[in-house]
């Protein structure tokens, strides 16, 4: 007996969606034999998973807070892919994208003071560009040196750790714990919260503006994906470079660009964290954001729309999986989520055929 | 005081663990494999070493577990690369998720386990008596060190000089010529695979049972799984460079340590003292070195035009066109 792969000519529209939510069903089944094995109890933490990430308004927004840096760095990854640029850096653009925007607080750059409406938008604006500059370094060593990407995004990552680090525990320190001041209030970002005195309902929710920018970002990544010569030309890269050069591409600089644009979305979703969560900087500031980032951009299949549905599961994952023990069920269960999600896609392309070994053609 | 001696004699011992993952990675590159799990093979690798050692009480019973679950993990990335000729790189990142999650799932308690049996260390009569190089290789060294000593020379003469070798070189480089030559592709790729993961096991293991016994989650193996990977970059795939690499690591990655506990410097208080936080500038050099060195790598390699196998990275079809 032997197993053979066979090229679907044009696989139906159905499949493709069918099967990855199959593949996730299955990851989760094997996430339960895996809890079980450990000594666990697979459906109350699923069900556990489930209640404490949608149970009520309450957590739903909960979900959305830890949805929000997920969808900008999983869009980061999204772009990236697209071209097939593997940038695994993503976690180090949010954490320089945080420092960024809490240097525009602590430097300070603007005087205490200023107002909220000046304030957020420096922020946001250092934010993007550090985590663009953190990007733009691997993006040219790649087009112009054509230095492997995964290696120097991936390295810079434990270099960015290490910045956040010597900032938060030397220049920045409070009273030398592992974190900084609180931001005064300007530079918080606005909260559901915010308006309960006009609007009680909102009371205790805490999702905050940078969810819009988030929607905003995927609107714009989904309209120059479909409708620009941007998205095309892309999309050409990324499936056949060498017949994107002889259409006159020029690849180099696109790869530059993509990787600019990346590294700002990631550093975005890093101001977005310590302007509208955290309020302050800490080295924990990421619970590995950039690397979830990963696997959401490829369960989306790089559709900016998927990219949000599945920042939210994933967030009701990270916000729910805090509780369950051990703590690294979470990790475990993204990774198989991965394989299974790679082995749908292998399922989309080629028909599999069990049977004897076949005669082969002349 | 720093002592030049031991900063080298430490940076072999830690380079070693290097060595072990990159010659596993040359493997099966050299097959055209690709494999990005390195640092959660080296994690399983690591955990299961540590976990069966605590309990059975024999180091060498962790060391043969920790290569079997590295292994074991690697035919997983063999199965979805080399029959289901999924991408390469996003299964190995898969593999590295699946590693790290399933290794602090297997981990939890263990970082209290307290002291536990490590591996023997050895000092080799005469050579060890050599100067400079008798205290720097053979004095006091573990013996998974001289298991290291051993390897690089026979990997090389494995890969470079024997028939196996030549099948693994020629699957890696033209695999639709080596299959037409009666190889079975498939089988060799496998087999490189597996030999990289037993390898990364093992150097899962040299950390936990011989180097820095003990378990601190993700960052017992901390990034020494990429910074392999970086390794056979700049060794241009060659098991002897790659040994010289992860020695050089080894001693930059002792050095930062040993420079952390030194109050002053020509009488200039030492900025990097332990406790403050310019350290962490110390800690950011490996990785910004990795990042130099794929640099030069990736240069030399376009220069001399010795690069990656041909094949790596691009599952084999039989009658297709390719390769």
């Amino acid at each position: 007996m032997n197993v053979r792969l066979e090229l679907r000519g044009d696989p139906p529209r159905w499949l493709s969606p069918v099967l990855t939510i199959a593949a996730v069903v299955v990851a989760l089944v094997i996430g339960a034999v895996v809890l079980a094995f450990v000594g666990g109890d697979p459906v109350r933490a699923y069900l556990h998973i489930v209640d404490a990430a949608f149970g009520d308004i309450g957590v739903l927004s909960d979900t959305l807070v830890k949805a929000t840096p997920l969808i900008l760095t999983g869009l980061a990854c999204a772009l990236a892919f697209r071209m097939r640029l593997w940038n695994i850096g993503a976690e180090g653009q949010f954490l320089l994208g945080a420092w960024g925007a809490s240097a525009v607080v602590l430097i300070p750059i603007l005087p205490a003071g200023t107002p909220a409406i000046v304030v957020i938008p420096t922020m946001m604006l250092a934010g993007a560009l550090a985590g663009a500059l953190w990007g733009i370094v691997p993006g040219v060593l790649r087009a112009r040196l054509g230095v492997n990407e995964i290696i120097t995004t991936l390295m810079l990552n434990y270099v960015a750790l290490a910045w956040i680090q010597f900032w938060v525990f030397g220049p920045w320190s409070e009273g030398g714990f592992q974190q900084t001041v609180a931001f005064p209030r300007e530079a918080w970002l606005p909260r559901l919260t915010d308006f309960a005195a006009q609007f009680p309902v909102l009371a205790g929710l805490t999702t905050h503006l940078g969810l819009v920018f988030a929607l905003i970002a995927a609107a714009i990544m989904s309209i120059v994906f479909s409708r620009t010569r941007w998205g095309y030309e892309m999309r050409l890269i990324g499936d056949n470079a060498r017949a994107a050069r002889y259409a006159g591409i020029d690849i180099a600089r696109y790869i530059i660009v993509v990787f600019a644009i990346s590294g700002a979305l990631a550093g975005l979703a890093g101001m977005s964290e310590v302007s509208g969560v955290v309020h302050r900087l800490q080295d924990r500031i990421s619970p590995g954001y950039g690397f979830t980032a990963i696997i959401i951009a490829y369960l989306a299949r790089f559709g900016p729309w998927r990219v949000v549905l599945a920042s939210v599961l994933f967030g009701a994952l990270i916000l729910a999986g805090r509780e369950i023990q051990p703590s690294g069920v979470p990790a475990m269960i993204q990774g198989v989520i991965l394989f299974c999600l790679i082995v749908a896609e292998v399922l989309t392309r080629y028909r599999v055929r069990i049977g004897r070994r076949a005669v082969a053609p002349a | 005081m720093i002592d030049l001696t031991l900063i080298l004699a430490a940076g072999v011992a830690s380079g070693t663990i290097l060595l072990f993952a990159a010659v596993g990675e040359i493997f099966a590159e050299r097959a055209g494999v690709l494999n990005l799990g390195v640092e959660g093979m080296m994690l399983i690798g690591a955990v299961a070493g540590f976990s069966v050692a605590a309990s059975v009480g024999d180091p060498w019973i962790g060391v043969a577990v920790a290569m079997l679950a590295g292994g074991l993990l690697s035919l997983v990335h063999a199965v979805i690369t080399i029959h289901f000729r999924a991408d390469q790189v996003i299964s190995g990142l898969a593999l590295t998720f699946l590693g790290s999650g399933l290794a602090r799932v297997l981990g939890d308690g263990l970082s209290n386990a307290g002291p536990i049996a490590t591996l023997p260390r050895a000092t080799v009569p005469i050579l060890s008596e050599l100067p400079l190089i008798g205290p720097v290789l053979f004095r006091d060294q573990s013996i998974l060190t001289y298991v290291g000593f051993v390897l690089v020379p026979v990997a090389w003469y494995w890969i470079e000089r024997t028939r196996p070798g030549l099948h693994l070189r020629a699957v890696g480089e033209r695999p639709a010529a080596a299959d037409a030559q009666g190889i079975d592709v498939v089988a060799v790729r496998y087999a490189y695979v597996l030999v990289g993961g037993l390898l990364a096991g093992l150097a899962g293991a040299t950390i936990t049972l011989a180097i820095s016994p003990g378990w601190f989650g993700d960052q017992t193996v901390a990034g020494r799984g990429w910074i392999a990977i970086g390794l056979v970059i700049f060794a241009q795939w060659s098991p002897i460079r790659a040994a010289l690499g992860a020695y050089l690591f080894g001693a930059i990655f002792r050095f930062i340590l040993d420079l952390q506990g030194v109050q002053s410097v020509f009488g200039v208080t030492n900025p990097f003292q332990a406790g403050r936080s310019a350290t962490f500038f110390l800690e950011m050099l490996p990785y910004l070195f990795v990042v130099v060195v794929v640099i030069i790598g990736s240069r030399e390699a376009l220069r001399r035009r010795v690069g990656a196998p041909a094949a790596l990275g691009i599952p084999f079809v039989r009658g297709e066109r390719g390769a």
